[in-house]
């Protein structure tokens, strides 16, 4: 087997990593938390940083009338068959294909990737920005609208009395390495090809 | 070896006052530059170094500090109701203060313990005694909560209690006062040779720290005051300080200061022990009751027992032998190396020590000068190990700091002394303000104390503190004792009266601190884990109201249908599972305290509506924002009336 097909295998096997580890972690920091609450967010599911964190986020967040946190979201079940999807073709193409397809692979999922964040993002704007009308409290920004409670996508901001950070976990470094695996052996294939 | 020591002790002691001086920045620059201000100070956010568990006397409670800053945590509700916490009012606590002689709110509670390990502190359990109706209580440290309750038969004035073996084997149950055993209608005057003396020896299941009562010894008529458990080479005995043993039934300030000794009774509980689990003792009818609060059920259940077993101490030779001591002695403290016992004589110019070696080699060589209804005295001279020559007036009590020294309160002289074992001269003394009682120093009934600070007890504080009428506070006063010198470092106020204490490093406890209670785990027949899941029930004239509470609302919080005459238990569930947010309840006219339940726990009151009409209920914790709005509404109609039983949240009742 060719070294291009051992790296792209690599790189296929490498985001299978989001079944063992969380995607991404939302941490919310405030006066009356000395432990933060935070979430973790799995390819296939919302977990508690320490125990009971979802059901006091959600405690704390209907007081501005956001939703709770579902149980589950439609994308847990699209997300995982994402991946298999993918590791398969990306295994496929490891086994038969020639560099090209490593590139197809590649760009295949920066798309996937870049459509799960925007997803994301859709959801975490009607998080925190679809509030129940009878809201207890009711904030306005300074120019009048009414307050959004959205974390961010990626990066750190304050709410109210929260800080909220929003980070990727280990799960997305698998997958980022997968990616970018994928490219380095369309390189190396590349180089393989015309040296060749 | 000392002698090579000391040139490096002294090298090292000049490095480190140099290094000192390069970083004056940082306040910590020995002892001796410090001020007192600074030693207890314990800045915002800092955790104190030490637990200090001190008894609140007649509060009947026990009640947590922190060390050397002195301030207070909690009170524990343990043998007195409170309404705080609505301990004793609540249908779950309600059986923990149960007694043969039916429910008694209240008791005298004395000397704190904590439980043991090889001879070392192990900050799982506290166990205290209440005095006037004989009882011992157990607290568990991780959630600081009173969870068993054993009522001590055939005894009266729980006194020398509540001490514990060196792996927590035993808790002793010392009676103060002689009683007929079993008590009987008899003339008072023929106390002498009738009455007895029972020491209850109370065994400890080690995982889960169960009590229950192996054996009662049936002792004489004298009043057993104070005891300690030896330990290391005297584990296996414990030792018991008397007065009275003339054994005067009136006067006793007078006749019972007649003998020039009495007696320090030292017990062979191993040996009595053995004799026990061969079959040995009488079975005694005897009523006592034994209250034991579940974790998982949040409730306390109430079993009165109908017999104990005694054993007479003439039927076990070798287990009891009596030491003669001078003169009424109150404290009965063992040194950490279990070698010296000493016995402090409140009436006595001098302190007496016993050597347990000497004690083993006389009952060895049947050194005895008599016996007192057939136990066996020892010689005086053949068990003493030394006398520290008149150190002050009054001595109470002795803890000791695990580097040879032992100190000494002095009641009639307000006094702390602090004194050399083995070469028994006095080292340095302190003034107490006023009338010191007992003393403590973090780990003082073990093998392992940590000699840094001592805590004394006072009485009197007359002018110390500003004047709130004519009862003024109790107090505690904090000492150094790491120096050569002891040095006051503060005052600060307690409950009741801070008879006794008990202290530990805070690492012990804290790790295994209890944050929340699992809502899955709550086991409580009345539990409602879910707002759906919340109703109303009636069963004839009871109304069972089984309600949840989050922030910041009652589920239900309109309820219709209860009629006046009605019996109506509201059990209440807090669906939280966040630490630090309990939430309160009360009923307006209900004739008990608030609740106040922490999360995932599930407590009930007793409402009696008299009266009809639509009355409130509200969170009694300032719980959240919106706290205020924590509320709701029972509408109380007449006894005959057709009102539906009829519930809701969030709407209108149909
Ligand atoms: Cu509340």
């Amino acid at each position: 087997m060719k070294k291009s097909n051992i790296i792209m295998l690599l790189a296929a096997i490498l985001p299978l990593g989001l079944f063992l580890f969380p995607l991404w972690r939302i941490t919310l920091e405030a006066p009356q938390y000395p432990t933060p609450l935070a979430m973790n967010i799995h390819i296939n599911d919302f977990s508690d940083v320490h125990p009971h964190d979802i059901k006091n986020i959600n405690l704390m967040n209907h007081y501005v009338g956001m939703k709770y946190i579902p149980d589950a979201i439609p994308e847990f079940k699209i997300f995982p068959l994402g991946i298999i999807i993918t590791t398969v073709i990306g295994l496929i193409i490891a086994f038969k294909g020639n560099y090209k397809w490593f590139l197809f692979w590649f760009i295949l999922m920066i798309v996937l990737s870049s459509a799960g964040l925007y997803d994301f993002y859709i959801w975490e704007h009607d998080y925190g920005h679809n509030l129940d009308p009878k809201a207890i409290m009711k904030f306005t920004n300074p120019d009048g609208s009414i307050m959004g409670f959205q974390p961010p996508l990626f990066g750190t901001k304050d709410i109210l009395n929260f800080t909220a950070h929003s980070y990727p976990r280990l799960g997305a470094l698998f997958l980022g390495l997968g990616i970018a695996a994928s490219f380095i052996a369309y390189l190396t294939g590349k180089k393989n090809h015309k040296t060749v | 070896m000392k002698k090579v020591l000391k040139p490096i002790v002294t090298l090292l002691g000049i490095l480190v006052a140099f290094t000192s001086c390069n970083n004056d920045s940082k306040s910590n620059a020995g002892a001796l530059s410090s001020s007192a201000a600074e030693k207890v100070y314990v800045k915002p956010g800092d955790h104190d170094e030490f637990y200090a568990f001190i008894s609140g006397g007649f509060s009947g409670q026990l009640s947590v500090y922190g060390l050397p800053s002195g301030r207070l945590f909690k009170v524990i509700p343990v043998f007195s109701q409170d309404a705080e916490k609505a301990w004793g009012y609540n249908e779950e606590t309600k059986p923990m203060l149960n007694t043969s002689h039916g429910f008694i709110p209240w008791d005298d509670a004395h000397h704190p313990d904590i439980s043991q390990t090889n001879g070392e502190i192990d900050g799982r359990w506290v166990f205290i005694n209440g005095n006037n109706t004989p009882r011992i209580a157990k607290i568990d440290l991780s959630t600081f909560e009173t969870t068993e309750i054993i009522e001590v038969p055939n005894s009266a004035g729980n006194h020398s209690s509540s001490f514990v073996t060196e792996n927590t084997e035993y808790v002793v149950a010392g009676t103060r006062f002689s009683i007929p055993i079993p008590q009987k209608d008899m003339p008072i005057k023929d106390y002498k040779g009738n009455f007895k003396g029972a020491l209850t020896f109370i065994s400890v299941e080690p995982e889960h720290g169960h009590m229950d009562i192996k054996f009662q010894l049936i002792m004489p008529g004298f009043d057993y005051d104070l005891s300690h458990p030896g330990r290391g080479k005297s584990h296996g005995w414990f030792f018991f300080t008397t007065y009275n043993s003339e054994e005067a039934n009136t006067l006793l300030e007078v006749n019972a200061s007649q003998n020039d000794k009495d007696f320090i009774a030292a017990v062979n509980w191993k040996k009595i022990e053995e004799y026990v689990n061969n079959g040995g003792g009488t079975m005694m009818p005897s009523k006592y009751a034994h209250n034991v609060y579940d974790e998982s059920t949040h409730s306390a259940t109430s079993t009165i027992k109908e017999e104990v077993l005694t054993v007479n101490p003439l039927d076990v030779p070798g287990a009891v032998y009596l030491l003669p001591t001078p003169k009424s002695p109150h404290g009965c403290d063992v040194d950490p190396s279990g070698e010296y016992i000493v016995g402090n004589g409140k009436l006595s110019a001098n302190l007496t020590v016993h050597s347990f070696t000497k004690m083993l080699d006389a009952i060895e060589n049947k050194k005895f000068a008599g016996d007192a209804y057939g136990i066996p005295i020892i010689n005086f001279e053949d068990v003493l190990a030394g006398v520290v020559e008149q150190p002050g007036l009054g001595p109470l009590h002795t803890e000791f700091d695990g580097k040879g020294n032992a100190y000494t309160t002095f009641f009639i002289s307000s006094e702390v002394v602090k004194w050399k074992l083995e070469t028994w001269e006095v080292v340095d003394r302190q003034p107490c303000y006023y009338s010191v009682g007992h003393l403590m120093i973090p780990g003082g009934n073990s093998q392992k104390p940590w000699g840094k600070y001592v805590l004394a007890m006072n009485k009197i504080t007359k002018d110390r503190y500003l004047p709130t009428g004519p009862e003024v506070t109790q107090s505690a006063q904090l000492y150094d004792i790491s120096g050569d010198k002891m040095e006051l470092l503060l005052d600060f106020p307690t409950i009741g009266e801070p008879h006794y204490a008990a202290g530990c490093p805070a690492d012990l406890i804290k790790p295994r601190s209890k944050k929340i209670f699992k809502l899955e785990e709550n086991n409580h027949p009345y539990a409602t884990k879910s707002e759906a899941d919340t109703k109303v029930v009636r069963d004839g004239n009871t109304v069972h109201v089984y309600m949840t509470m989050i922030r910041s609302h009652f589920s239900p919080d309109n309820i219709e249908g209860i009629k006046v005459g009605d019996e109506v238990y509201f059990h209440v569930t807090n669906l939280e599972q966040d630490y630090d947010v309990p939430h309160g309840v009360s009923m307006i006219g209900a004739n008990t305290s608030e609740l106040l339940i922490m999360p995932g726990q599930t407590e009930t009151f007793k409402w009696e509506p008299k009266q009809v009409g639509v009355w409130p209920f509200y969170c009694t914790d300032f719980c959240s924002a919106l706290h205020q709005e924590m509320q709701g509404y029972v509408r109380v109609s007449a006894a005959n009336a057709n009102t539906p039983l009829r519930w809701s949240l969030g709407e209108d009742i149909e």
